[in-house]
């Protein structure tokens, strides 16, 4: 039960408030802004009680998504559903942002009434809630130059002819109805790597927690049917086919889907309804497929004149075909670096010394597979003794591996019955992101 | 927040809503209403616009409709009266032939949450239960729940009642859903909607139809039901398995709590059922979503409670990924630490210590205590990353690193070389006071091996004056006291400072009190003030917990799916109830240090009385124990905590007492027993624990096999009918078992004798398990007899039993099966 929910800006703006039951005390929007601000780090915890006030909260788009509710109301369903109302408002609103917020708070009030009474949550379907909401979203999309520049679907490739641009899943749901636009369908295969990498070079651990979303944008459509490799096997025991297995050691899917032929030519039937939805969820622990897409080889010493010289190579080891992009190492410092000096391998990479967070952080924007990037940081270290060095690392790498995925799950075709009368398009996206990617030094 | 110059916002507002122009254009109406509600939404108080507003109301157009009721519900207790006005437009919508305005209609009509309005509303409602489009319906049923909380003391109508119960057969799954809660809250007095067999089996088997928000409050609402048969209770699991698997963590969560309920008598099947929430809830852990990963993992700690071992080969999972929150990696933090094993440590301790630099000073604090932690068991690694720390100099990980140190001495007194070594030089880069604390602490106990402890104190003794923290304070007075005694050349003359400064100018009275009493005790001579600062403390044996028993689920079951588990301060008694049950480690806070440094007197005192109180020979004890009907069970179970607390009660009431007998203590009582039984100090925890656990004892904490002394703390109940009174008395027992493993030789000889006569009284067989036990020599115990030239060295475990309320029988009995279970292991192992 949900006695009240607002949205905040992070600078503590009142977007939303919606109060239901009435119970509660109307300045809680105060209330908690004052409990966030008070505390030190940027991060404050998810649930915060201040007298019989629970207060549960998300961070997404830049906002504080928040809820209260009684003591004994249960986190999961409460995260779950602000969360679900993050994902309702994207697609109603096409992005999730201050300004589409402000700009669409009637559609917001419309849809919080319509998806939850009296606290109770009712539907947090977007079918349902198509039949309900009246308000026009407005998109909140500037008009910008970069938009029509044909900028390949993750900024890296122009095959204009078979790429969607990366923007086109970020437009409102429903503006398809009235301007007759285009039905299309996005399947992304979207997954989240987190790898630790021992200092001696090996893989400590890795996980990968995978899932296929689909987005629709389609008035009609009664059933889709996605095919996935058909050596795709879950569990460590079930070997199918002759070819590399694609193996996942747990498997879920949304409810809707129909799983009867998933077990012979694992086949996922369903009908999808507008907006955005995750069809399965999958995990895999420790058996990567390929090798750890980077590895890092340190040099780290101490020169004469006390500073701190760090040698890094860096090789990404996907296949030469595929690249990584928007590459950032963030490398911990000691806490007494001053300044820098940098040697690069090649102009398109940029780094820094952030201060405040008492690490370098390099940036390279496009790194392609097979090969290998190095570069030189001396640091100016005041006071460096042997026992700074321990300040140094772990490294830390956040990436985009954009066509490729890591379990090496692909989708073998996606077809859509009736077939569509007018020009429907779908679209195949993978990606893999890096969740934590870890090197030690 | 109030905008400035909201009055005249509000005023151009109501020009334009009064405007005909803007009246008559459709669009730029609603645009002028959007004004309203953005400025209602952003904190300006637009209830002067009320009366405009509601005249806003009557149009056709839907959303024009949505956006004033967003207004008039916010504003409607301002104005009673202007609403009465809207209730006819609202009425007059409910007869709409469209069903989405009728449902708008009846949902804003309740929301007014205006109590005279509820006569005007009643019909309506009526009519809504029985409308065609489920969407009315839904509406409907919550519009019950709402009215009856606008009148809360007004009677319940029975014929809603009914009409709600039998709208649970309606074929909406969301009607079925709103009907539940709207019972519950309409018969909230009542303990909520009644689930009957076919009430709770209709709501199973409808469970499919619903989505994730009904099948929750479904799931909640069944929590209530308790199955006639334990075959019904077994399908109906059977029926929930699937759910328990779900992808959607709040099913799942509900369907656990639902588990646990159902099953609250079959500690077995909850086990296996958290067993197999284990993947889904490791995959929520992994979800893409912060909060619910935090969720996730909060509840994987509660878990822990009562199956360390289900995340054992998962430990991976709680790595701490670079870009977390603090909140994560600390939660993940503390499940690592209860995670470590002889397998796992090296990399585990690997990972934590790449925390330690962590940006985040509170997330490199947790690392660094989790390392302590951890070094409890592994100390020797530990110790090597720790001290390693200090070398680093920055200040918030000395400090930690320092209290870490001081809390795992405690615990670990053997770690104290190694501590005594890294203490050189921190005293440059603490600044928090905290820290400072740890550091003087450390100094003034191991004192005598720290070569520069004087030099560090001079320096603190000379900045005193600009101390602001008492607590610095006291414990500075304490440590330089103690210093005092081991080193007494190089301390008296700052001592002497430091007493007239604390005596003569501090303000404080606290730190005032304490310097005097150190004074006046160093007036009682030398030996007096050792007796006070070097007595014996709490035992921290205590703090090694071997096999930390595993929490009934029972303990937390109530707690999950509640916000509980996720709170701050959740946190932090859960990260201390695994840690020793030593005030100062659990609880390091400034204000008690002052009751630390008195407290070894008070122990002391106990400790020399306790010898003394040493009345009865357990021949008596043992002899007249036969035959008294006694039944011993571990419920209520009582934590570690409480069981300190309640063990050192009764010494503190025994230090109070003085020298009154504790025969005239009414509801308790303490006695000391010696039992034979060479075997327990060797034999590992596991079977000692599974024992004890056999006749319904349970052991709180040992120390590990093979040390000296030989701790065993343990609790139980007892229960029995006594032959004069008919009502059974249950008391609660609390022991503890030592062995020394000093042999007593003034006292052996005399002891033996009395001892073989004790064995006789008490009967053939167990004096023939000593026989046998005597014989029985392992090679240690060889060697321990040729050097005492092979006379025959009586073993015993001293037993100490607290007794509340008192029961000389049960007592007695009690003692008996404990003596039984000891000779018993004693002659397994033979």
């Amino acid at each position: 039960m949900i006695s009240q929910v607002f949205i905040l800006s992070s600078k503590g703006d009142h977007l939303i408030y919606k109060d239901f039951r009435g119970e509660a005390r109307s300045d809680a929007v105060s209330v908690f802004y004052e409990k966030v601000t008070a505390l030190t780090g940027d991060q404050p915890p998810v649930v915060m009680t201040h007298q019989d006030l629970h207060f549960v909260h998300v961070r997404q788009g830049g906002l504080y998504w928040v809820a209260t509710a009684a003591a004994d109301s249960s986190p999961f369903t409460l995260i779950e559903f602000l969360n679900r109302l993050t994902a309702l408002i994207k697609d109603y609103c096409g992005s999730l942002s201050e300004k589409s917020v402000r700009m669409n708070f009637a559609l917001i009030y419309e849809l919080l009434d319509e998806a939850v009474d009296y606290g109770y949550i009712q539907t947090t379907s977007s079918d349902v809630l198509k039949n309900f909401i009246q308000t026009e979203a407005v998109s909140s999309r500037p008009f910008s130059l970069f938009d029509l520049s044909n900028v390949g679907l993750f900024g890296a490739e122009t095959q204009q002819s078979k790429v969607a641009p990366s923007s086109a899943a970020a437009r409102p749901i429903l503006s398809g109805r009235e301007q007759g636009g285009k039905s299309e369908i996005f399947v992304d295969v979207i997954e989240r790597m987190s790898v630790v990498i021992g200092s001696n070079g090996v893989l400590m651990k890795a996980d990968i927690e995978g899932e296929i979303r689909v987005k629709c944008y389609m008035s009609s459509c009664s059933e889709m049917r996605i095919g996935l490799n058909e050596e795709f096997s879950i569990g460590k025991s079930q070997l199918r086919g002759y070819g590399a297995a694609v193996r996942v050691d747990e498997c879920s899917f949304h409810q809707a889907v129909r799983l009867d032929e998933f077990d012979n030519h694992r086949i996922l039937r369903l009908c999808p309804s507008q907006g955005e939805q995750t069809v399965m969820q999958y995990q895999l622990s420790d058996d990567l497929p390929s090798a750890p897409p980077f590895r890092l080889f340190p040099t780290i010493e101490r020169d004469f004149g006390g500073r701190l010289l760090m040698y890094l190579k860096l090789r990404c080891d996907l296949p030469p075909k595929s690249a990584a992009i928007n590459v950032s190492v963030t490398i911990p410092v000691p806490k007494g670096s001053l300044s820098m000096s940098q040697e690069l391998s090649s102009p398109d990479q940029s780094a820094e010394l952030k201060p405040q967070s008492k690490a370098v952080v390099w940036q390279i924007a496009r790194f392609p597979g097979g090969t290998q990037l190095s570069a030189l940081f001396k640091l100016e270290v005041p006071g460096l003794s042997s026992a700074s060095m321990l300040e140094v690392g772990p490294v830390g790498l956040s990436f985009e591996l954009p066509k490729f995925t890591a379990s090496g799950l692909q989708i073998r075709f996606l077809r859509l019955s009736p077939v569509q009368p007018g020009p429907a398009q779908r679209w195949v996206r993978y990606v893999t992101h890096s969740d934590s990617y870890c090197i030690r030094v | 927040m109030p905008y400035l110059g909201s009055e005249d916002t509000v005023r151009e507002l109501r020009r334009a809503l009064s405007n005909p122009n803007v009246q008559s254009d459709h669009l730029r109406y609603r645009n002028t209403i959007l004004k309203v509600i953005r400025a209602m939404s952003q904190g300006v108080d637009v209830s002067g616009l009320f009366s405009e507003m509601v005249k806003a109301c009557a149009t056709v157009d839907v959303v024009q409709k949505k956006l004033v009721y967003v207004f008039l519900c916010s504003y409607a207790s301002l104005n009673p009266e202007l609403s009465l006005l809207v209730i006819n437009t609202l009425r007059k919508d409910c007869q709409d032939p469209n069903p989405m305005v009728r449902s708008l209609a009846l949902r804003n009509m309740t929301n007014l949450r205006l109590p005279s309005l509820v006569e005007y509303v009643e019909q309506p409602l009526t009519a809504g239960l029985r409308d065609r489009a489920a969407c009315v319906r839904r509406v409907a049923v919550l519009g019950w729940a709402k009215l009856h909380n606008l009148q809360p003391n007004s009677d319940i109508d029975a014929a809603v009642v009914n009409e709600l119960y039998s709208l649970l057969r309606d074929p909406d799954p969301v009607v079925m859903v709103n009907c539940l809660r709207a019972l519950e809250e309409i018969l909230k007095e009542e303990g909520g909607v009644a689930i009957n067999k076919p009430i709770a089996h209709h709501l199973l088997n409808r469970l499919k139809e619903c989505d994730v928000w009904g099948q929750c409050e479904a799931l909640k609402v069944l929590q209530r039901y308790r199955p006639q048969s334990e075959d019904e209770l077994f399908d109906i699991l059977s029926l929930l398995d699937p759910s328990l698997l779900s992808p959607h963590p709040p099913v799942m969560a509900a369907t656990v709590s639902l588990f646990l309920s159902l099953c609250s008598g079959l500690p077995a099947v909850s086990l296996s059922a958290l067993e197999r929430v284990r993947g889904p809830l490791l995959a929520a852990c992994g979800s893409a979503s912060r909060e619910m990963r935090f969720a996730a993992l909060c509840h994987i700690q509660l878990l822990l409670r009562s199956l360390p071992g289900l995340m054992g080969a998962h430990y991976k999972r709680f790595f701490c990924g670079y870009a977390e929150p603090a909140y994560i990696k600390q939660r993940k933090m503390q499940v690592l630490v209860e995670l470590v094993n002889d397998d796992n440590v090296a990399l585990v301790l690997d990972e934590l210590k790449g925390y330690c630099t962590d940006v985040n000073t509170d997330t490199a604090q947790a690392a660094i205590s989790a390392i302590g932690r951890i070094g409890r068991s592994y100390s020797d690694r530990c110790l090597e990353i720790l001290t390693g720390l200090l070398g680093l100099k920055q200040e918030h990980i000395t400090s930690a690193v320092v209290q870490t140190v001081r809390d795992l001495v405690w615990v670990c007194p053997q770690c104290s070389d190694a501590v005594c070594l890294a203490l050189e030089g921190c005293e440059e880069t603490l600044q928090d006071s905290q820290g400072r604390q740890a550091l003087l602490w450390l100094l003034g106990v191991y004192g005598e091996r720290v070569s520069s402890a004087p030099y560090v104190l001079e320096v603190f003794i000379d900045g005193v004056r600009s101390e602001v923290s008492l607590g610095v304070k006291t414990e500075l007075l304490t440590a330089t006291m103690r210093l005092f005694l081991c080193r007494p050349a190089e301390t008296q003359d700052m001592l002497g400072r430091l007493l007239h400064y604390c005596i003569e100018e501090e303000t404080d009275m606290c730190v005032r009190d304490q310097a005097l009493l150190y004074y006046r005790l160093l007036h009682c001579g030398i030996e007096e003030t050792r007796k006070v600062l070097q007595g014996r403390r709490s035992d921290p044996s205590l703090g090694v917990l071997i096999g930390r028993p595993a929490e009934p689920v029972s303990q937390w079951a109530r707690s999950f799916n509640t916000l509980e588990p996720l709170r701050q301060d959740a946190a932090e008694t859960d990260s201390a109830s695994g840690g020793s049950a030593e005030p100062v480690t659990s609880d390091p806070k400034p204000n008690t240090d002052l009751s630390d440094t008195l407290n070894p007197s008070q122990v002391e005192m106990v400790h020399t009385e306790g010898a003394s109180l040493c009345p009865e020979s357990s021949a008596d004890f043992l002899a007249s124990a036969a035959g008294v009907p006694l039944s011993l069970s571990l419920s209520p179970a009582l934590s570690p905590e409480e069981f300190e607390r309640l063990w050192l009660r009764r010494q503190g009431l025994h230090a109070e007492r003085g020298g009154e007998e504790k025969e005239e203590e009414e509801d308790c009582v303490c006695v000391e027993e010696r039992v034979h039984c060479p075997a327990p100090p060797r034999c590992s925890p596991q079977s000692l624990q599974a024992a004890l656990q056999l006749v319904n004892i349970q052991a709180l904490a040992f120390t590990p096999p093979h040390t000296l002394p030989w701790r065993v703390y343990l609790y139980t109940h007892t229960t029995h009918t006594h032959s004069h009174a008919n009502a059974p008395r249950t008391t609660l027992i609390l022991g503890e078992l030592l062995y020394t493993g000093e042999a007593k030789e003034s006292k052996g000889r005399v002891k033996k004798e009395a001892d073989d006569g004790e064995d006789a009284g008490e009967g053939a067989m167990e004096g023939k398990e000593e026989e046998k036990e005597g014989e029985e020599v392992t090679d240690d115990r060889l060697s321990e007899r040729e050097t005492e030239g092979g006379e025959r060295e009586e073993e015993e475990v001293k037993v100490t039993l607290k007794q509340q309320p008192r029961d000389e029988e049960a007592l007695k009995a009690f003692l008996s099966i404990l003596a039984t279970v000891l000779q018993t292991l004693s002659s397994e192992r033979a």
